[in-house]
């Protein structure tokens, strides 16, 4: 075709040659449209270096649910069960393992790749330069954080069936409640990331955050085991309520009164986060 | 030779180091120039580096005294029955010990080594590559240190120290640090790119779980307690857990000889792997 032109009204009249048809131009797309090219984009990342971070993904919560579940386990299981509700000890601590990985995934994955987004491989400076907004490049990695949480989560709760931890047909609830808690991580954790201008924050995040979060939320022992000052702080943590969701899930002991406010709790979180993120990636990206 | 004095006369750490050792007749005296450095480099960032220390305390309220709360008692060292915080603290012990000197031994060095170009920079003074090792493993060592005296005076404070023999556990914890720091260092040679640092956490995450830190070895079939024998953590976890407890046997000089054995392969190796890499 010859004419190159771009014309405003319908075809073009000057010049041999057919008449070319000019359409207007699209409009941005709205929504999340937008976000989902920014979450193809890492999936085509993703699909290079998938290999080095399975093992890690998958192995790591295995090993946990070995030495504390059952090597522990079988400590604690000698004094009767009854602090843990009645069943052994492993069935008690592998939804909570299920959780923290979904924690530690959506943590280290809103934290390291976002900063890096910016200061490291810089996909981010390079997403701007593109038609997506602050806000698609946000909610398109967290669309991406969210499929990892749900592939680790999938993976950990096929093993706790192997392994016969599954006392209920609630736990087809699981993978939705530990996807939920992940992305109320993701959100606000990402969030505050691209705001970063120095890395040693994010280690901070990980040695006074995730860690007591993961060791002190109901997680390897009931809160009610904890001094009584600590016990409304253990109660307040997001981490404790997706524990209690998915523990009450996996041992068929769900209250609906309960479940609701963990499940409003961490919807709220992720949309306080998704608010917040909005903002911050915008003044990160567009300054 | 009088800018050579200049030069070296603010180097505290150096002249003290030097005058302590003998001067010039240590072997490896470069290397002590070289723990200077990181430590003029991390002087600014002590809170990062000292933050280390507080995740195996975290691990020792959570698992020593809370799920212990569940345990009661096990059976420790010698047969007798001990409070399990009291069981679990020194496995914890030697586990700041290994935290403090894996990470600096692999991802610091590995950063080094790839991205600063420190030793392309260190080898072209009179500094050799065998200095650069030693002084690489002895910066670990110090920084397990820096995470194994803390938790030290916690558990002292704790009342989880029931004998004197206590006071040994320290440089028991260094050679542990060493141990891991030499054969750290040497793995870290032959990584590629930052991908391969996820085997050190395939390998670091069930050396943490599974060495006898959380519970006695009886736990185990027969099969898996004999592979848990070649742990270099187990071993370290047994020399700790049995001076803490105060039941020092003969035994534990076979335990210290395969970490230093371990901790001296590496040395070796490291040295010869830098000099391939960087030496052309």
């Amino acid at each position: 075709m010859t004419s190159t032109h771009s014309l405003a009204n319908g075809t073009a009249s000057d010049g041999p040659g057919p008449a070319v048809t000019v359409r207007p131009l699209p409009a941005v797309p709205g929504g999340w449209e937008l976000a989902v090219r920014a979450f193809r984009c890492w999936l085509v990342m993703y699909r290079r270096t998938w290999r080095s971070s399975v093992w890690s993904s998958v192995l790591g919560p295995l090993f946990y649910l070995g030495a504390m579940g059952y090597g522990l386990g079988s400590l604690v299981d000698r004094n009767g069960t009854a602090a843990l509700g009645g069943v052994p000890y492993v069935v008690f601590v592998a939804p909570a393992v299920l959780v923290v990985q979904a924690m530690n995934t959506a943590i280290s994955n809103a934290m390291f790749p976002v900063f890096g987004g910016i200061h490291w491989n810089k996909i981010y400076v390079a997403a701007r330069a593109t038609m997506l907004r602050p806000a698609d490049i946000y909610r398109g990695h967290l669309l991406f954080i969210a499929l990892r949480i749900a592939m680790n989560s999938a993976c950990f709760v096929v093993i706790m069936a192997a392994f016969g931890l599954i006392k209920s047909v609630w736990a087809v609830a699981l993978l939705p409640a530990s996807v939920l808690l992940g992305f109320a991580f993701a959100a606000p954790v990402a969030a505050w990331a691209v705001t970063l201008r120095t890395q040693t924050p994010m280690n901070y995040v990980v040695r006074f955050g995730s860690i007591p979060l993961m060791l002190f939320s109901g997680t390897f022992f009931p809160v009610s085991s904890l001094p009584g000052w600590l016990r409304p702080l253990a109660y307040a943590t997001p981490l404790w309520h997706g524990v209690a969701l998915c523990r009450a899930l996996s041992t068929g002991t769900v209250d609906a009164g309960a479940a609701a406010i963990h499940v409003g709790y961490l919807v709220v979180m992720a949309a306080i986060g998704l608010w917040w993120g909005s903002r911050t990636y915008y003044r990160r990206l567009y300054v | 030779m009088s800018r050579v004095a200049t030069v070296r006369s603010p180097s505290s750490l150096y002249s003290f180091a030097s005058a302590f050792f003998g001067a010039s007749s240590l072997p490896g005296k470069a290397a002590l120039r070289l723990i200077e450095r990181h430590a003029r480099f991390y002087r600014r960032m002590w809170l990062v580096v000292l933050s280390g220390a507080v995740e195996p305390l975290f691990y020792l309220f959570s698992v020593g005294v809370g799920v212990g709360g569940l345990i009661g008692t096990v059976t420790g060292p010698g047969g007798v029955p001990v409070p399990y915080k009291t069981f679990v603290a020194p496995g914890l012990l030697a586990v700041s010990a290994l935290n403090g000197a894996l990470n600096d031994s692999t991802f610091n060095v590995f950063g080094r080594l790839k991205w600063e170009k420190l030793y392309d920079a260190v080898l072209a003074t009179p500094v050799g590559p065998g200095e650069v090792a030693l002084g690489e493993i002895g910066w670990a060592v110090l920084r397990g240190l820096l995470y194994s005296v803390p938790f030290l005076v916690v558990m002292a404070a704790l009342g989880l120290i029931t004998s004197p023999w206590a006071l040994l556990a320290l440089p028991g914890a260094a050679l542990i640090s060493f141990a891991v720091a030499a054969v750290g260092v040497a793995c870290t040679t032959f990584m590629r790119s930052w991908q391969d640092f996820e085997y050190v956490v395939l390998v670091s995450v069930p050396l943490f779980l599974f060495s006898g830190t959380f519970y006695p070895l009886s736990v185990y079939p027969h099969v898996i307690a004999v592979i848990v024998e070649w742990s270099p953590l187990y071993q370290g976890v047994v020399i700790l857990r049995d001076l803490v407890l105060g039941y020092p046997s003969l035994s534990l000089l076979w335990r210290a000889a395969y970490l230093l054995l371990l901790g001296l392969a590496g040395l070796a190796v490291a040295g010869r792997r830098i000099a391939r890499l960087l030496l052309v």
